[in-house]
């Protein structure tokens, strides 16, 4: 029987496109009458242009990507919606072993602990600096990303001023591992499995991760051309779906095997299973024989990771405000806000009888530990959601979000 | 009135593809035209060449980070903005699929680029015709070899004329409805299971 729904999805050799590439090999999608077709491509930039031109209805997304696009914050922007979250999680800050031997010397421990780690990299830069060295360079894979704004709030958060006291550049994931052994820069901000590449090549270790710099915070999404969208409810509607099983597969620690040989694929991520073991696991070599085991490191689907909150949405709009991306204006407030699209989720799993969060947004850092949380349908936990420095985000409260990072800023 | 030529940067990892177009726009008159296949130490080319227009292949993963470079690199003098012209979506789309992109400086006007696009498109497009041939005359001359191989196996084994070789393997692709090189590949690995002195 022909599948009744074709839909073109583009994707990034990154971990978490998984939940994409479990939905169409492992047959999810199938099941849901739907005919995805994967294409990899080497740059977002290449994602957001084959969008925007309609070779894809739909791709892997860097989560501030689609609320950039409908700001106008890109060239061939195209009005793109997030009905589904690929994940919590996943990214690590990778630095050379020169840098961490600095940061050694100023206090830092192989824990993760980010204030620890941000404290020692602080008084290294510093002492650089007093010593007319040239700052610090370090690595994003693109400036609208998880990446930049959770590398940015770490630093900021730990009293150095990543717009003046580093130097932030752009690389892609699959060159950041190169980068880091040939010292063209001192550290990077990637997900996996680009940060265990450089601990096994024994060029790199991991000062921390995104999981204890913001616990289940969001990280990639599914980007959808919003005119495909309202043309074809049904076909998203029936790919959510498929997603949501998917995801379910995905987190299954049953099936961690059979989905790291998947994605170590040639036509997926080309590396061996082993390196994708970790992110499975949340167990990460750091470097220099040290490990830990991170809680929740990587979520494909626990803690309702596949929910597109609008206070994430919002978060990384604040984060665009701060970083000079955009105008802090009420029209850019509400682009942002209509980007995530909580209610297309819902209508889409109704029908499972899933658990569904009840709210739109959430304030974030708020849950100290996992909690259970009024929902739709079945039980459904939350968090532990916090910021390593304390802070909470209340959506309800941009404009003094805003106001409160930028004086601390000035001060 | 005499116009300053345009200055070009090409960026393409392909050296024969980048040589394609680089001659191109010299016969299209532009004579200052920079070829770069290496993105290492881009943005110190870019403040010496200044160039007007940047074309750039779409396989490269480093557009992102030229992209980040072109709107915020201290070394970039005047902005530099990706070639949109809202009006002209086929020339955008003709771009994409031809595996192509373009960049030009803040205020030069669409018309003075649109030329170096589409010839850009056309020698990339001529550029994937080239690859696909050559693709095809190259694997067309391995199918050539196998069905030799597997006629020489024939012959051989059951003492078959060359013709008659031949006969038989198109009438067994015939009726497996498969290509008369599978079915020599077949043999030939059948054959070399059998007796690994033919393989």
């Amino acid at each position: 029987m022909a599948a009744e729904h074709q839909i073109n999805a583009g994707f990034m050799p990154l971990f978490d496109s998984a939940v994409l590439v479990a939905a169409k090999e492992i047959g999810f999608a199938a099941r849901e009458g739907v005919d995805l077709t994967l294409s990899r491509e080497t740059s977002w930039a290449n994602i957001r242009d084959r969008i925007a031109i309609g070779h894809f209805d739909l791709a892997h997304m860097l989560g501030p990507m689609p609320i950039a696009c409908n700001l106008g914050l890109t060239p061939l922007a195209s009005d793109t919606i997030v009905p589904f979250s690929l994940g919590l999680g996943g990214n690590c800050v990778t630095v050379s072993n020169r840098l961490w031997a600095g940061m050694a010397a100023h206090g830092a421990l192989p824990d993760l602990n980010p204030a620890r780690a941000g404290k020692a990299l602080g008084a290294l830069i510093r002492e650089r600096a007093n010593a007319g060295r040239d700052p610090l360079r370090f690595a994003v894979v693109h400036p609208h990303s998880g990446h930049n704004y959770e590398l940015r709030y770490w630093l900021a958060a730990c009293g150095i001023d990543p717009s003046r006291e580093i130097e932030i550049v752009i690389v892609p994931p699959p060159f950041m591992a190169d980068a880091l052994a040939a010292g063209r820069i001192d550290g990077y901000c990637a997900g996996e499995p680009w940060n265990s590449a450089s601990v096994v090549a024994g060029t790199g270790h991991i000062a921390t991760v995104k999981a204890t710099i913001w616990k289940t915070s969001p990280e990639k999404v599914v980007g959808v051309r919003k005119a495909w969208a309202e043309k074809h409810p049904e076909a998203l509607s029936a790919l959510l779906r498929a997603l949501h099983h998917a995801a379910r597969w995905c987190q299954d620690p049953a099936n961690r095997g059979e989905l790291a040989a998947l994605m170590a694929q040639p036509a997926f991520l080309g590396l061996s299973p082993a390196l994708q073991m970790p992110i499975l696991t949340g167990h990460l070599a750091l470097g220099g024989g040290a490990e830990r085991t991170v809680e929740d490191f990587f979520l494909p689907f626990d803690k309702a990771a596949n929910f597109p909150w609008k206070s994430h949405a919002l978060w990384f709009y604040t984060q665009m405000v701060r970083w000079g991306h955009v105008a802090h204006t009420p029209e850019n407030l509400a682009i942002a806000r209509d980007c995530y699209r909580p209610d297309l989720y819902r209508s889409a799993l109704k029908p499972l009888g899933v658990a569904l969060p009840g709210a739109n947004s959430k304030v974030e850092g708020a849950l100290a530990s996992a909690t259970p949380v009024g929902s739709a349908g079945a039980s459904l936990v939350l968090g532990p959601d916090g910021f390593f420095d304390g802070q909470t985000f209340d959506p309800d409260e941009v404009d003094a979000y805003i106001a409160g990072q930028m004086a601390r800023a000035e001060a | 009135m005499i116009r300053k030529s345009l200055t070009v940067l090409v960026i393409d990892e392909n050296h024969i593809r980048a040589s394609i177009i680089e001659a191109g726009l010299r016969e299209a008159g532009h004579e200052q035209v920079t070829i770069v296949h290496d993105v290492a130490g881009i943005a110190r080319r870019i403040a010496e060449i200044e160039p007007d227009v940047i074309v750039i292949d779409l396989e490269n993963p480093n557009r992102d980070m030229l992209e980040n470079m072109f709107q915020l690199s201290r070394v970039v003098k005047r902005p530099i903005a990706m070639f949109v012209d809202r009006s002209d979506q086929a020339s955008i789309e003709a771009a994409v699929e031809a595996g192509v992109s373009a960049y030009v400086v803040d205020g030069l006007r669409q018309e003075r680029v649109k030329p170096i696009l589409d010839m850009a498109i056309s020698r990339f497009n001529a550029f994937s015709r080239m690859a696909r041939e050559l693709e095809e005359a190259r694997s067309e001359l391995e199918d050539r070899k196998l069905i030799d191989r597997a006629k020489g196996i024939l012959m051989r084994s059951r003492g078959l004329s060359e013709d008659a070789a031949y006969t038989l393997l198109r009438k067994t692709a015939m009726n497996q409805n498969r290509k008369i090189s599978e079915i020599a590949q077949s043999l030939v690995t059948a054959a070399g299971l059998l007796d690994p002195g033919e393989s």
